[in-house]
């Protein structure tokens, strides 16, 4: 055996380790799976075995549950049993005393191995975590958890594990009976071994005659209140768009009153019922397989050092940022600015933000000091010496940018790389004023930048392979996700971002009620509705980038109705949350409420507009996609897990489609070119199909190769 | 195909449905026998002519539960052979019931039926039948469940009702259930309740508040502000997008009181009054049910109506008088711009804000409280509705003979 070892000591004790072979982290991978059968098949049969103690051969995880990977290839198709259920059931059966000693990470699958043993310890320790993550991949925990979660803490804490899929540390879990014993970090195997040798009841609590759930039945009077409450909040905090979750409510409603057997099987039901939805394939590829990859450079990964010293031009709000995320992985940071009190201000960002971590707990005094003294602030551009990377962070305007990278450039070794944030300068533009243009490269941070994962990287014209590696390798050693995009207006994120917007404000023009485009853009499962982002944004931002696009496109500028509405708003001061009015009024004493003078701005309508809720979502989300697919069609982006992932994590696109082109591929290219054609239609041009797509459309070619195994 | 006529209807007075209200005390078996006994001994009626007595009862568990019509049946002497069948659609049932007795006598099924129906909110507060619909996720999912409460206050909000408009409906509701019991006009029907020694427990509403003003009622914390806060205009809204916000105006003050009582309605052929000498005060001119969209909930009364109206050939201005149980005054500002009703002809002695609302038996008590005044007013026909659970509603049309 590969993944699991047994030491049988003297007193028939079985040590067994799990421990997959080559992976610093245990998953659940089909082998592991495989060879779990035998070990309790060899469990069950030995007669030397008399109980056992299941750890882990890695250092601060038990196990991260299901291998992903392997589970890709399932996720969007039927399927017809569900192993992992089975063996841990027969492992809880199998007549022998089974205790766990965790010692660190045990999520999902781990999780539902420790859940399935007899007694569990855990280590007193800040790596113990325990939790069911699954529904954060479109899926629910297939191997009981969904049942003997609530069987062991009740549902009132197990419901908000299952749903929100946050795990809990060590503490906690011996707080509400999730585990059974905490005992001192690498001290839970001889725990283990003492409850075997003291008590050793090799019966589940929910196999004893007489099992009485914790915290009452789902229709208990609290039970009641909690599933009135929990159903109404599930629909909030979802718009019905993620059936894994609705499911794991009704598994632990209709399977945690029955016996263990049937309940489990209530589950592997509704597992398979999930398992088999386009949001498990496409959830489980975009939010983790692709963000882990991309998270690691993607394409680019290890083509490049890293940098050691990073300077930053620019101490305002990005700038800002930028240094902290650099200290906070420990990388030394200069924050350069015109004087030294404005570079410090910059600093004062950081300070508040270890100050409040340290404050909750989450950080502690020394390493919020340390953090601190990585950045050190100056005025003089001779603290770029012996940087590796400089990352110009000044107000987004071409001369004001083209004068910084001049200066800088006169500082700096030819072979230092020169990175600009922007969001919508072009790149190849900016790079006019580089001396050496193949070691300039864009590089788009999103705001807040301690917050924001995304970091957009984009090639102008001339700038080298090299330099790309060299960007990913620092996005990544600073913890974020970079995608790589090719220079084109606005990119690849403001670019399609701003779709959303304005297919929002067509609607608007079109006579649309505001609420309805509001609430239908939410529920489309956007995080915000088109007016209140514009309004976010800022209107006298976007009626800018409209002038700079027409001044660029001259004749070619198709200019929409809706512009001179916003014009219009600037004009009445009206530019956004930050002016505390905009397409919302933003009263203090009370959530903000649409302007009611809005509608006197639009201009008369002559027919009535669809009003079809279900139009109006594929409006909304047809049009974002469809400008990715233009981006990719373009060679604006060529990896469509990048396009994918750089959605949900850039503008927050519908996370419940794995992103644009994964949309595109659930509906079907044929279909979705065919819903476009019937845009072009009804609302014009700007829905055209890409040839690209067309073709894709007519070869029944898809952005994604379909599921390789089980494939319908 | 017989006619359904109706021959006498009784209620019990309405106690608070709080532990120190008058009738907390009785129980609903109790409440149900009475109003059976009543009717047998006002009528010196054979009851071995008493088919079926259907009673609806909307939390049907523990006091209320295992078929309390038959219970009740037994418990006040009716001969053996009359069954008892307890039925549920909520808000409407005791209406239900009354047309379920109608609809056999009519079928020939039955001489005799009583509808009617029977609930203690103090003993068993609402939803204490829990209910598949409002809890297993499966169907509060899929068909967005919100409290009646975030209900009537999305009416308002899509309407328009200001907080003035509906505490102004609640003031007048007041008024006219005041006005009402002073000119007796509630006497015929009523029934004093009997506690264990034979004592007079209830012979009066205890729900009203006569004194009731807009300023008073202006006080008052909307009631589903809170649960819409925490999740329910959010489910509302999914389903109502255009809807921006939703506008709570709806308080204890403005929706129906929570009271125990019960009531039951005497109905019956031509033939078996003639053989009986009972004289029938009012034809059943045919009753209707109906499901609307269950979010919104409440909206059900004026559909119900029009189904009815026009299976009956019959127009909204044929009818004389209209009552529609009080359950949220919104309700009742909808149903009036829906059909375009007068507030003269509408719950023209107060209603369920006043008096309160026993759930399964308001449906029996108001198709009383119209045909008393029917006969005072000496009018001919009314229309009685009400709204009901996951969208529906029930109505029936009467007419005097």
């Amino acid at each position: 055996m590969e993944n699991f070892k047994i030491d049988i000591d003297g007193e028939g004790i079985a040590l067994l380790t799990f421990d997959v072979p080559g992976r610093s982290m245990n998953t659940l991978t089909d082998g592991a799976i495989r060879e779990l059968a035998r070990v309790i098949d060899m469990i069950a049969s030995s007669e030397k075995i008399k109980g056992v103690i299941v750890c882990s051969g890695k250092a601060g995880n038990f196990c991260a549950g299901a291998d992903l990977g392997d589970l890709a290839e399932y996720a969007g198709t039927r399927i017809n049993d569900i192993p992992l259920a089975a063996l841990y059931r027969k492992l809880e059966t199998v007549g022998k005393p089974i205790a766990i000693a965790i010692e660190g990470l045990a999520l999902g699958g781990g999780l539902e191995f420790a859940l399935a043993c007899h007694y569990r310890v855990a280590a007193d320790a800040k790596s113990v975590k325990l939790g069911l993550p699954e529904v954060n991949v479109g899926l629910l925990p297939g191997g009981g958890g969904t049942q003997r979660l609530p069987r062991l803490v009740g549902m009132a804490e197990a419901l908000p594990m299952l749903l929100k899929g946050r795990p809990v540390d060590a503490r906690k879990a011996q707080e509400i009976g999730l585990i059974d014993e905490l005992a001192p970090a690498g001290e839970t195997i001889e725990a283990a071994r003492k409850w075997l040798k003291e008590n050793g009841n090799p019966v589940a609590r929910w196999d004893e005659r007489g099992f009485k759930a914790p915290g009452g039945l789902p229709f208990s009077p609290k039970g009641m209140q909690l599933f009135v409450a929990g159903n109404a909040m599930l629909r909030k905090e979802t718009y019905g768009n993620y059936p894994a979750a609705e499911n794991i409510l009704k598994c632990v409603f209709e399977g945690f009153p029955l016996a263990i057997d049937k309940g489990l099987k209530v589950e592997e039901r509704y597992f398979i019922n999930s398992c088999a939805t386009p949001q498990a394939r496409d959830m489980v590829r975009s939010l983790f397989l692709s963000k882990q990859a991309l998270s690691r450079g993607g394409d680019w990964a290890k083509k490049a050092d890293p940098p050691k010293r990073a300077a930053i031009i620019g101490a305002g709000m990005m700038g800002a940022g930028i240094a902290y995320a650099q200290a906070a992985r420990k990388m030394d940071t200069v924050l350069i600015d015109v004087d030294e009190s404005t570079a410090e201000k910059g600093k004062d960002y950081s300070r508040g933000l270890v100050e409040k971590a340290v404050k909750k707990g989450r950080m502690s005094q020394e390493d919020g000091a340390a953090l601190l003294d990585r950045i050190s602030t100056t005025s003089s551009y001779d603290a770029l010496d012996g940087a590796d990377i400089v990352v110009e962070a000044v107000f987004e305007n071409i001369d004001l940018k083209h004068n910084v990278i001049r200066q800088i450039e006169q500082r700096l070794p030819e072979d230092t790389l020169l990175g600009s944030n922007t969001s919508t300068l072009p790149i190849t533009g900016l790079a006019e004023a580089s001396s050496r243009p193949e070691n300039f490269i864009g590089i788009h941070f999103f705001s807040p930048v301690d917050r924001m994962e995304l970091v957009e990287i984009i090639r102008g014209e001339k700038t080298s392979d090299e330099a790309v590696a060299r960007a990913v390798a620092y996005s990544v050693a600073i913890g974020k996700t970079p995608i790589v995009v090719n220079d084109s207006r606005g990119f690849y994120t403001s670019r399609c971002f701003g779709t959303y917007i304005y297919e929002g404000a067509e609607m608007l023009v079109e006579g649309l009620p505001a609420p309805l485009i509001e609430n239908v853009g939410r529920m489309t499962g956007m995080p915000r509705g088109p007016l209140e982002i514009a309004d976010d944004v800022a209107l006298d931002l976007i009626v800018r980038i409209f002038d700079q696009t027409k001044t660029a496109l001259g004749a070619d500028y198709d200019e929409r109705p809706y512009e001179a509405v916003m014009a219009e708003l600037v004009k009445r001061g009206r530019t956004g949350r930050k002016a505390d009015a905009g397409f919302y009024d933003y009263p203090d004493d009370g959530p903000k409420r649409l302007w009611a003078g809005l509608t006197s701005l639009l201009p008369a309508t002559a027919t009535e507009p669809v009003r079809v809720v279900g139009e109006i979502k594929k409006r909304l989300l047809h049009r974002q996609a469809l400008e990715a697919a233009r981006c990719f069609d373009e060679g604006v982006i060529n990896d469509p897990r990048a396009a994918d992932v750089g959605a949900i994590l850039g503008w927050g696109f519908a996370p419940w489609t794995g992103g644009p082109l994964s949309y595109i591929d659930a509906c079907g290219p044929a279909q979705f070119v065919a819903d476009c054609d019937a845009f072009v239609e009804e609302y014009g041009v700007r829905f055209a199909p890409p040839e690209g797509l067309r073709e894709m459309a007519e070869t029944g070619r898809t952005y994604y190769k379909k599921p390789s195994r089980n494939a319908a | 195909m017989p006619e359904a006529f109706i021959y006498d209807a009784v209620r019990t007075p309405r106690g608070k449905g709080r532990p120190d209200g008058s009738l907390s005390g009785i129980t609903p078996l109790s409440l149900g026998t009475q109003v059976l006994e009543a009717i047998r001994d006002r009528n010196d009626l054979d009851t071995n002519y008493v088919d079926d007595v259907i009673y609806g009862c909307v939390s049907p568990v523990a006091d209320q539960g295992a078929d309390i019509a038959r219970t009740a049946v037994l418990m006040a002497d009716y001969a053996q052979t009359t069954s008892g069948i307890q039925v549920n659609r909520f808000c409407a049932s005791g209406l239900d019931a009354c047309n379920m007795a109608a609809a056999k006598v009519m079928a020939g099924e039955a001489r005799l039926a009583i509808g009617g129906g029977v609930e203690c909110m103090s003993r068993l507060p609402i939803n204490s039948d829990g209910g598949a619909w409002p809890i297993d996720p499966s169907s509060a999912l899929k068909n967005y469940f919100t409290p009646q409460g975030i209900g009537a206050d999305l009416i308002a909000t899509i309407d328009g009702y200001s907080r003035e408009d509906v505490d102004s409906y609640a003031v007048e509701s007041q008024r006219r259930a005041a006005t009402a019991w002073e000119g007796e006009f509630f006497t015929k029907s009523i029934v004093p309740v009997r506690d264990q020694a034979g004592d007079i427990a209830l012979d009066r509403d205890e729900h009203m508040r006569p004194d009731a003003s807009l300023d008073g009622l202006a006080a008052l914390k909307p009631s589903f502000a809170d649960m819409g806060e925490m999740a329910f205009d959010a489910v509302a809204i999914q389903r109502y997008p255009e809807v921006e916000f939703v506008n709570h105006v709806h308080h204890a003050g403005n929706a129906s009181g929570i009271v125990d009582g019960a009531a039951g309605v005497l109905i019956g052929s031509r033939e078996v009054g003639d053989a009986l000498g009972l004289t029938p005060r009012a034809k059943v001119l045919g009753g209707a049910s109906i499901g609307s969209e269950p979010c919104i909930m409440l909206t059900g009364p004026a559909d119900v109506s029009t189904k009815l109206l026009s299976r009956l050939g019959m127009k909204p201005e044929d009818i004389d008088l209209y009552e529609l149980n009080e359950a949220f005054a919104a309700v009742v500002l909808r149903m009036m711009n829906a059909l375009d009703i007068p507030h003269e002809k509408i719950n023209v002695n107060g209603g369920a804000i006043a008096m309160g609302h026993p759930l399964g038996a308001t449906g029996a008590m108001i198709l009383g409280t119209v045909l008393d005044e029917l006969e005072r007013r000496g009018e001919s026909t009314a229309l009685v509705t009400l709204c009901a659970g996951a969208g529906q509603a029930a109505a029936t049309v009467i007419e005097r003979v």
